[in-house]
């Protein structure tokens, strides 16, 4: 295709548009770095030494210790993975290989609402339904268990959905395959489907396992914040994400330096775990080849 | 998506392990159902009684715990307006350079889209410290429906580019050719061929962006504000629904009854827009078919 002049115009223009994009990505990573940089240098490993988080204004005034948020952010994620992936995985699974037709679509149908259900309004569920009944069988209720719960919930259609996208591109040849052996539903779906679309499957977990390590107000409105480190599942937790959304509105020089360091560590696990979903949609896994 | 038809015909092999996995199977998805049941059911059976003409049409008095929700409607709708007044154009113009202009494979494209990765994968809390870093602070717009904007401008630019690109790819390209043909510049492909052709297409990509920011919550909380007044200019703080979900909820004792009512607000409008994606999303594909 030639080129005309206008065209090479206008490609110029949207690529420089396009380009916004970037500029975006470099403000944040910018912005955040700027502010986080008088709590970097003045604090410097004590964010990760000190015990524990009485932040001040001034650097010898407080103690800014991450570490019972990380382990609260860790504990809540974990967590959420463990309750949503197989729970998301048997969804996928049902859908393609056990449910009639109708009852797929109406179940995908059900997910995707799920998906769109704010996450405010699972923090209000759990807030007003869920905490009750927790506090019934061990109080005081908001813990981290109805972290997990909730946000198990939340990251369940992000898997369910890119899981079952995978099943679906099992070729069907693979699958007739197993027929042809006599492997029972189970069997091929074991054995065949599931470690053929494992990598879909993994790209979907660790998606999953991002928005639960980003996710805040449900997380805020059902932990019950205390920082501390958790010891068991009826404990309240506090994440690095509810930390910024509770202490934020009131955070001045020192205090509010430190939260944006907390947003830079959010922001950084946010980047490795988006350039480690494109590594594996990216190379080739050995599984498949060998099959093909 | 369909049911993979070959699976259709496997037998039900009657081994303990295959019935075991099947009612493993059903019962994942049936506990998944239920809750979201409840959920929704919850949120409908206390919500609905609130909802009147006069909620809809009223300020909130005494911090929300009566009244009605009249100014967060209006801030909500700025919020969104300012938002989408920004992305729409930008993402437009990126998503047309993307699938028309750029070429395959070419180094910008890929950094714009490894910016766009990024960008989705950012958690929802960093964009409101970054949005209160630059719109607040930086560039001294304050607590201000204006800053909440255009934060979640930011945010929704890569959900609505990577849909938007979609569509402008699913545009068969015989059109493209046949312009080519006719001696067509690729820019006037794009305004007079592929624009209108893929029209429906981005109004789904449009509807998408409205229900993730109708959806935000943690991204407003330090960049529009909590005031719950009648905004009298883009400068003024506001808050959005979800914000005032939170807020009734977690700070007003006594604010569930509104906060039910709310959330129905909420969840309808947000059900509303899922149910045009999917009329949307059909009538496209069908016409394509139907085009060519």
């Amino acid at each position: 295709m030639c080129r005309s002049r206008i065209d090479s115009v206008v490609g110029g223009i949207l690529a420089v548009v396009s380009g916004a994009a970037c500029v975006v990505v470099a403000l944040i990573f910018a912005f955040l770095i700027v502010d986080s940089l008088p709590a970097i240098t003045a604090l410097g490993v004590r964010m990760w030494t000190d015990g524990s988080w009485h932040p001040a204004d001034s650097v010898s005034a407080g103690t800014f210790g991450m570490a019972p948020m990380i382990a609260g952010t860790i504990a809540v994620t974990l967590g959420a993975v463990a309750l949503a992936a197989p729970l998301a995985l048997a969804s996928a699974v049902f859908c393609r290989y056990y449910a009639p037709g109708a009852i797929a679509a109406g179940y995908r149908r059900l997910v995707h609402l799920l998906a769109g259900v704010p996450s405010v309004v699972f923090g209000f569920w759990g807030l007003v339904v869920l905490i009750p009944i927790l506090a019934r069988l061990k109080p005081p209720g908001p813990s981290l268990l109805a972290g997990i719960l909730i946000v198990g919930l939340m990251i369940l259609p992000t898997i369910m959905l890119l899981a079952e996208s995978a099943l679906a591109a099992v070729p069907e040849s693979y699958v007739l395959g197993g027929v042809a052996l006599g492997m029972g539903r189970w069997a091929v779906i074991r054995h065949i489907a599931i470690p053929t679309a494992r990598r879909g499957i993994v790209t979907g977990v660790i998606l999953g396992g991002a928005r639960a390590i980003g996710e805040t107000m449900a997380v805020v409105m059902v932990c019950g914040n205390i920082i501390r480190t958790p010891h068991g599942l009826f404990d309240p937790v506090r994440t690095l994400t509810a930390n910024i959304a509770l202490e934020m509105g009131y955070a001045l020089g020192m205090h509010r330096s430190a939260l944006f360091v907390s947003g830079l560590v959010l922001l950084v696990i946010a980047v490795v775990m988006v350039a480690a979903t494109t590594a594996i949609s990216r190379y080739p896994s050995a599984c498949c080849d060998a099959v093909v | 998506m369909t049911q993979n038809r070959s699976l259709a015909g496997i037998p039900a092999n009657s081994s303990a392990v295959e019935r075991m996995a099947t009612l493993v199977v059903w019962l994942g998805a049936a506990l998944v159902t239920a809750v979201f049941l409840w959920i929704i059911g919850d949120i409908l059976r206390h919500g609905m009684s609130g909802i009147s003409w006069a909620f809809l049409s009223s300020a909130p008095q005494r911090s929300g715990r009566a009244g009605g929700i009249l100014p967060v409607l209006v801030s909500t709708f700025w919020i969104l307006i300012v938002a989408l007044a920004v992305a729409v154009p930008v993402g437009t113009l990126t998503a047309v350079w993307l699938a028309d202009f750029a070429r395959r494979g070419g180094r910008l494209a890929m950094v714009v889209k490894a910016c766009l990765d990024v960008l989705a994968g950012v958690p929802s809390i960093v964009f409101g410290l970054f949005g209160n870093a630059v719109f607040c602070r930086y560039l001294g717009l304050g607590y201000s429906l204006l800053a909440g904007g255009l934060t979640l401008a930011c945010m929704v630019l890569p959900i609505l580019i990577r849909a938007l690109e979609a569509e402008f790819r699913a545009v068969p390209d015989d059109y493209r050719f046949a312009a080519t043909a006719l001696g067509m510049s690729r820019t006037r492909t794009v305004t007079a061929i592929l624009l209108p052709a893929a029209l429906p297409g981005l109004a789904v990509g449009l509807i998408l962006g409205v229900g993730r920011v109708l959806a935000e919550t943690a991204a407003l909380l330090f960049t529009s504000g909590y005031v719950d007044r009648m905004p009298r200019s883009l400068m003024d703080s506001g808050r959005s629904l979800s914000i005032h979900i939170y807020d009734l909820s977690m700070n007003v004792p006594g604010g569930e009854a509104n906060a039910y009512a709310t959330a129905v607000v909420l969840v309808g409008l947000l059900t509303l827009i899922n149910g045009a994606v999917l009329w949307l999303s059909d009538h496209v594909t069908r016409r394509f078919h139907g085009a060519i």
